[in-house]
Formats: C-alpha cells, sequence, structure tokens
C-alpha cells in the first residue's frame, strides 16, 4: 500500500518557534516571542515585547550559539544589528532566512528534558538532568550519573507519581517540583497525543522568579500520522530541502540529494539504497538516492527522471528494478514512454530483472543506444554506469 | 519444516473486499495458500472470488478455522484492526500496511505483549511471509522464492527481499521460509525472533539476513548470533555509504551520532561469526559457499 506525497518523507523536524507553538497548544510555558524575516519586523516585535530581547536563527541544526546566531539585544538599535547579522548566516550549511525574537529570560537554573522512543526496548524514554543548556550527549559520556531516565510503557501511561519519583532521581531543584511534574505531564502529552518522534527541552530554566520556562524546542513530528493532524502539513514549505529535493518532493519522489556523478533510480528503499553502495563499490559516488515505489509507472519513472535530469552533476544515471508483482513489460514501457517525454542529458543503464524480466529487456532492445544501455546484474549495471560518468565530457 | 506458516496455515484477509486486498488474497490463494475467508464488517454473508466475508476476524475463526489473518487495510485503522485480530483467535497476525505512526506501533507491540503473548506480529511495512510451495502470506511474487531449503530468510526490506529470494534462486538454492519485518521503528517480529526460528527449524540449515542501517536490531541480531547460533548466517547491510543524518527512506533507516551505521552494524555481525557481503550478489556468493559446506 503505497501513499505518495511528503508523508512518506516520515519525520517533520520544526524549527524552534514552531517547537514552541507546538509546545504552548499543550500548556506548557514559553516565552512571549515572534519570527520575522525582515529587520523591520524583528524590530517592531522587540518593541513590542520591551528590552531586552533575544534575537535567534530558526535553523534545522543545533550549535547556533556558537555559530553566533543567538544575539542579546538591549534595544531597536542592537536588534537591528543582531537581525541584520543573522539573517542570511550560513550555520553549518544552513541558510538563516528568519529569526526568533524573544523576551530574555534571567536564567538561574537551566535543565534537560526530553522524550523519545526506545526502539530497542519498544518503549518511550524520558531523559531528565540538572545539566542543561549544553550538549546532553557530552554529559550522558562524561557523567552518566546525571541523566536521569525514565522508561514508559504506552499502553500504561505516564503517571504524576512516576514523574514526581523522576524528578527526585534528577536532583532538580526542589523548591519547583510541583511546577516540573505538570511541565514534565504536558510534555509526554506533547510528544504522545502530538505524535512527535522527538520533543526536546534543552534548557528547561528555572527563570530567576521561581518559574519553569521553555527556553528552547526541538521537536520531530511522525510524517505517518499525518491524517490525524492535517494542521502539520503547514510545516512542510519549512523542511530544510535543496532544490533537487524539492523538484523530486513535488513530484512525490523519495528523494535525498548526495555529492556524485552517477543518478541512481530504484524501486524500494532498500534497494535504492543498496544501489547507492554498490556504485560506491564500483569506484563511482550517487548523485542521489531516488525510491520509485513498488509500481513503476510511466508518470513517476518520468518525474524521476526529469529531476535526475535537471541535476548538473550527473554525468550517468543507473536505473536498478527488480520487479516483484510489477511486470517487466510495464517497468520497460514506462521508462519508453518516459524518454519520449524527457531529452535526456546523460546515458541510462537499465538493470531490470524479477518479473517478467526477459519481456520487459525485449522491448528496450530496439531502443538501445549510446544512450540507453541493458545491463545484466546490479553489480555490472553499477560498474557500467561509473565508467560513463568518468568518461563522460 | 519452515516457520510460522505453512501449507496448514488457513489466512483470514481483513481487507479482503479493498483493491489491494483482492489483488493480494486471490494471488496468494492462486499460489497455494488457504485462504479462507475475509472481512469486513458491512459486507458480511457476501463473497470475494467465493472467498467468503465475514464481520470480523471472530466470526472468520469460529466459521473457517482460520489461524492467521493477513491486513490490508489503510493506516488509520491498523491498530484496531490488529487488535480484532488477536482478540478473535488469529495467532499470527502480518501487517502488509505502509505508513502505520510510531505510536501506534509501540502501543500495539505492549499492548499485544501484555494481553495477548502468544499472538506474532509481522509487520507493519511488510512484504509479509512466504514458506515456499507452502504459502505465500503477502505481497511478495511467489514464483522468485525456490522451495524446499536449505536456507531461511529475513529482512527488513522490501525489495531486498526479493532481491535475496533471487539472488538464491540463481544459485539454485531454495528457502524454507522468507521474513519481510518491516523497516519500521517498532516491528512485531524482530530480526532475533526469527533467527531463534529458523535456529529451532531442523530444515533450516543457514540463514540469510539482510539488514540496514539505523536504529540497533542488527547490533541485536548480533548478540543473539553469537549467544545462541548454531547454523552459519550471511548477512548484507544496506546503506554503507549513506551519509550521517541522511534519512533515505525507510523509517528506520536513520543514521545519527556514529550509531546504527552500516560499520557498526557488519562489525558487529562479523564478530559475532556471520560472513557479510558488500552487496546483495556476494550475500549470494557467500550463501552458496555456506550450503556447499553444510
Amino acid at each position: 500500500m503505497h501513499f505518495r506525497g511528503w508523508i512518506e518523507s516520515r519525520s517533520v523536524d520544526l524549527l524552534e518557534y514552531q517547537g514552541k507553538q507546538f509546545f504552548a497548544r499543550f500548556g506548557l510555558p514559553t516565552s512571549s516571542g515572534m519570527v520575522a524575516d525582515r529587520c523591520s519586523e524583528a524590530v517592531a516585535i522587540a518593541e513590542r515585547l520591551g528590552f531586552p530581547v533575544v534575537v535567534k536563527a530558526q535553523v534545522h541544526i543545533g550549535g547556533r550559539g556558537k555559530a553566533g546566531g543567538i544575539r542579546l539585544a538591549r534595544d531597536a538599535k542592537e536588534v537591528a544589528a543582531a537581525t541584520t547579522a543573522i539573517l542570511g548566516m550560513d550555520i553549518r550549511g544552513h541558510k538563516v532566512t528568519s529569526v526568533l525574537v524573544e523576551e530574555a529570560a534571567e536564567i538561574a537554573a537551566e535543565y534537560y528534558a526530553s522524550f523519545t522512543l526506545d526502539r530497542s526496548a519498544r518503549r518511550y524514554l524520558g531523559i531528565l538532568s540538572a545539566r542543561g543548556g549544553v550538549d546532553i550527549e557530552a554529559v550522558a559520556e562524561s557523567d552518566p550519573d546525571a541523566i536521569a531516565k525514565i522508561w514508559v510503557d504506552p499502553v500504561e501511561g505516564l503517571g504524576e507519581p512516576g514523574v514526581r519519583d523522576w524528578v527526585g532521581a534528577a536532583g532538580l531543584d526542589e523548591g519547583a517540583t510541583e511546577e516540573l511534574v505538570e511541565v514534565l505531564l504536558k510534555l509526554y502529552t506533547a510528544f504522545v497525543e502530538g505524535d512527535a518522534d522527538l520533543v526536546e527541552i534543552n534548557p528547561l530554566i528555572l527563570t530567576a522568579e521561581g518559574r519553569v520556562q521553555v527556553l528552547d524546542a526541538k521537536v520531530t513530528l511522525d510524517g505517518n500520522s499525518l491524517f490525524r493532524h492535517a494542521d502539520y502539513e503547514e510545516y512542510d514549505a519549512t523542511q530544510p530541502r535543496d532544490d533537487r529535493e524539492r523538484a523530486a518532493h513535488a513530484c512525490g519522489l523519495q528523494y535525498v540529494g548526495l555529492d556524485g556523478t552517477v543518478g541512481v533510480i530504484a524501486n524500494g528503499a532498500g534497494l535504492a539504497m543498496s544501489t547507492v553502495d554498490v556504485v560506491a563499490q564500483a569506484g563511482g559516488s550517487a548523485a542521489n538516492f531516488l525510491d520509485i515505489g513498488g509500481g513503476a509507472d510511466v508518470d513517476t519513472m518520468a518525474g524521476a527522471l526529469e529531476v535526475i535530469n535537471n541535476d548538473p552533476a550527473v554525468r550517468a544515471i543507473f536505473i536498478n528494478i527488480f520487479g516483484g508483482i510489477v511486470k517487466g513489460e510495464v517497468v520497460a514501457q514506462g521508462i519508453l514512454d518516459a524518454l519520449d517525454r524527457v531529452e535526456m542529458r546523460s546515458p541510462i543503464v537499465l538493470r531490470l530483472d524479477g518479473t517478467n524480466a526477459a519481456e520487459g529487456r525485449a522491448m528496450i532492445e530496439p531502443r538501445l543506444s549510446n544512450m540507453l544501455m541493458l545491463a545484466d546484474s546490479m553489480p555490472t549495471g553499477a560498474a557500467r554506469a561509473v565508467e560513463l560518468a568518468g568518461t563522460a565530457s | 519444516m519452515s516457520i510460522w506458516v505453512d501449507q496448514h496455515s488457513r489466512v483470514v484477509y481483513q481487507g479482503l473486499t479493498g483493491r489491494q486486498g483482492r489483488f493480494y488474497g486471490l494471488r496468494n490463494r492462486d499460489y497455494g495458500t488457504n485462504v479462507v475467508a475475509g472481512t469486513n464488517p458491512t459486507k458480511a454473508g457476501t463473497d470475494v472470488d467465493g472467498i467468503p466475508v465475514f464481520a470480523s476476524v471472530a466470526n472468520a475463526v469460529a466459521a473457517t478455522g482460520a489461524d492467521v489473518s493477513c491486513l490490508f487495510i489503510p493506516a488509520p485503522y491498523v491498530k484496531d484492526a490488529v487488535v480484532e485480530a488477536a482478540e478473535g483467535g488469529a495467532r499470527l497476525v502480518v501487517v502488509i500496511t505502509e505508513g502505520v505512526p510510531a505510536k501506534d506501533e509501540a502501543w500495539l507491540c505492549n499492548k499485544l505483549l501484555r494481553d495477548h503473548p502468544d499472538v506474532r506480529v509481522i509487520g507493519p511495512n511488510c512484504p509479509g511471509i512466504i514458506s515456499p510451495g507452502k504459502a505465500n502470506i503477502g505481497i511478495t511474487a511467489g514464483h522468485i522464492a525456490r522451495p524446499g531449503g536449505p536456507v531461511g530468510i529475513v529482512s527488513r526490506s522490501g525489495t531486498l527481499t526479493y532481491q535475496a529470494l533471487y539472488e538464491l534462486k540463481l544459485n539454485g538454492i531454495g528457502v524454507t521460509t522468507c521474513v519481510g519485518i518491516g523497516g519500521d521503528p517498532v516491528p512485531g517480529t524482530s530480526f532475533t525472533d526469527c533467527l531463534a526460528a529458523f535456529e529451532d527449524d531442523p530444515e533450516t540449515q543457514a540463514v540469510m539476513m539482510i539488514g540496514e542501517i539505523g536504529g540497533s536490531a542488527e547490533e541485536e541480531a548480533a548478540a543473539f548470533i553469537a549467544r545462541r547460533m548454531s547454523k552459519p548466517v550471511v548477512a548484507y547491510v544496506a546503506g554503507i555509504t549513506a551519509p550521517p543524518g541522511k534519512k533515505m527512506g525507510h523509517a528506520g533507516a536513520i543514521v545519527s551520532g556514529g550509531k546504527g551505521t552500516a560499520a557498526a552494524k557488519i562489525e558487529a555481525l562479523r564478530a559475532a561469526g556471520v560472513r557479510v557481503g558488500a552487496n546483495p550478489t556476494e550475500a549470494g556468493r557467500l550463501m552458496v559457499e555456506v550450503v556447499q559446506d553444510l
């Protein structure tokens, strides 16, 4: 059963401001703030909030602070300067196109809190630590006792007594226990009812007044849960994708851009991944991972060829199809029809095995040329495509 | 012998009256599978090409003695449908559907462990299970599998399952049972479950295991192999060249922070005595050597 569209790319990463909006829906205490993509807008927001404010780059990657993507601003001039500096910044390959302008908080303590799925335990895993605001993996490594873990049975759920013990085990400020228990229960609800793969607050702070507040938010949503969260579609537009990925995504293709010169098309994620491997083993490197799914119909094939054809780095294309239920003739017809629609820049090597492969190959044979070749196995096809990519000018 | 399904399995298809359910249900019957019933709460009393349709799995089990259920049910309804199958008396539930939310999978897994520990779920998001020549339950093209053993296959990926069956067939090697466990975060059946069953199956003499990047299922399998398996295992792990942090299609296939990489998995498997091929074709060749030495 195949569901086409962005739903297939499964995880949906939220930007900080989106994560905070998500948390706010479940009643978690977040700072006041708004997102801006222009300097004047950022200043207007800051003036509404009152100074000082923090201007934060909105990107799908950590390490913003170190890169200079988070700045404190005490007046309008500083907001303008900070926003100008941050917008357009490149943080580890992610271009900043918006900032979050937020009330600055007075921090008394920084904690860490998260929920995710522990796949091997088949349970939810909550992690809590009094040492927030830093790289939690480093803390877990250097000082495992500073991390309090809790495993939750999805059927039993998480109750207040369990959370209370957990807060105690993490050694958080005792005076804030009641509020922390409430916040963590809400975080758990957001994780479960919001169908998140990950909810992470780092830091979860205690303000100078002793209130608990969400200072940063990292949320990854489960793309498979879209049928019960139609509103998640709004996050699609802000997913980090390069131009190739955007085009492929628009055709409903499972595509990941890579750095090589051999364009790869395969049916099934595992086979596509394996094809990328075999190309590397043949001494080349793949320009992409592209899974056209089980059907391999003409529209999908034409879309896939078009996306790859538009990638200037591609020098040769390896189509690797194993027909299970889909018949060889159908695959062959799809390729031939797609070639009538798309004028290819690079030669194609086709490996076609499985159901009615002989019939499919027979249909390809009259069209064989130096732009369309057949290979009799996955390794030989990869080797041929790599060779062609190497000799192409 | 084979594991979990054979010519005596009696299968009910939840969603038999839908397009996919009908297509694969009839295909599975053509293969020789005992397709005894279908379910649809609004179409009880009708039939699909002679296969009786019941309102529920419980009714189908009572009337036909079905012991296996295969689901062609849209993702939003999978959770309830699996519980219905378990409560209705199916001992094996094969879930083909992809796109099931991880929360539903995690809930289902624990619900069944608690209330129906004797019921096995295969999938979701898997091609199903085939004991060549005996029963084919799911979407595998039956003709690419050579019956007779001595190899059992377990795979996390759909098309690589077919590729593995095909590589063995090309080399004249038969298969006892091939289980596609699916690539989702919380599969009902793990590599380890399959390895244990193959170890206990007298006809299976070697196992082919197809893994992929992400998670720790392959590492857990390696630990099990080192501890318990007496039969030789050949493996392939897809995603050797996948860049860290890139998601490549499968929900489970995420490489992050040095964990779940193909290199780590291959190392763990090799340390457990598993022969690991660099690609499916090489894994097929390694299996030829293993079978010759049996």
